[in-house]
């Protein structure tokens, strides 16, 4: 499954999605909001997402996995607009016949989520003003290796 | 050749707008597109280097040629985090 949502990730949900009688292993990721980001602190999150392109990146990751690990099932889902601090503004899960395979596959994908899927981030300070948090240089460049 | 062209994150707050229709000479590539914007919002300079392209919801390289109707979509670097 592939979800963009913008309420509530639905983990009980993609928990039950990742059942597969041939899968031992199940590796679950949530990324959630948190109160700093390089020493300022947040009030608040926001993300935005060019939706088609992002759904499309997505696919493109899990089908990759899927196949490289051989995975029985994969679930990537981002939340956008407002996530208050402390909820899951992404999920993922992948369920494999061992963990060895399950570790490498959710992690492969949440490293990719991050680059690869046009999701941004606006952050809210405390103090009142905003920033859109852009990634570091050698990120951005591994965002820009597929052009 | 009119393109449809999409403003995300901060390039957005820097335009105003999330997108806009844009025509250009016939052959223009998003080098031209890129160049033609810069001329219009001079603070677009500073994040052409950190951008990637879409084009039709493919990443694509700047040289590529822009048609009718095309989608270009300017990308900022996503959000990241540490791994």
């Amino acid at each position: 499954l592939i979800e963009i949502v913008k309420s509530v990730l639905n983990s009980a949900r993609y928990h039950s999605l990742l059942e597969d009688k041939s899968c031992g292993g199940l590796c679950i990721f949530e990324g959630r909001v948190r109160t700093h980001n390089e020493g300022r602190e947040v009030e608040r999150l926001e993300y935005e997402c060019y939706e088609p392109m992002a759904v499309r990146q997505m696919s493109l990751i899990r089908e990759e996995v899927l196949r490289r690990w051989g995975l029985g099932k994969a679930v990537i889902a981002h939340r956008i607009g407002f996530v208050p601090i402390g909820e899951a503004a992404v999920w993922i899960g992948a369920a494999a016949p061992h963990r060895a395979e399950a570790f490498a596959a959710c992690r492969y994908m949440i490293d990719e989520v991050k680059h690869k899927v046009p999701i941004w981030k606006k952050e809210t300070y405390r103090s009142g003003d905003y920033a859109w948090v852009g990634c570091g240089e050698e990120q951005s460049a591994a965002y820009k290796d597929h052009a | 050749v009119t393109v449809k062209v999409l403003y995300f994150a901060v390039l957005r707050d820097l335009f105003g707008r999330a997108g806009e229709s844009v025509a250009l000479a016939p052959g223009a590539t998003l080098a031209t597109l890129a160049e033609t914007l810069s001329e219009r919002v001079p603070g677009l300079r500073a994040h052409l280097g950190s951008l990637a392209w879409g084009l039709n919801l493919e990443l694509v390289p700047l040289q590529t040629m822009l048609k009718e109707g095309d989608e270009v979509a300017l990308l900022p670097p996503v959000s990241g985090g540490r791994p």
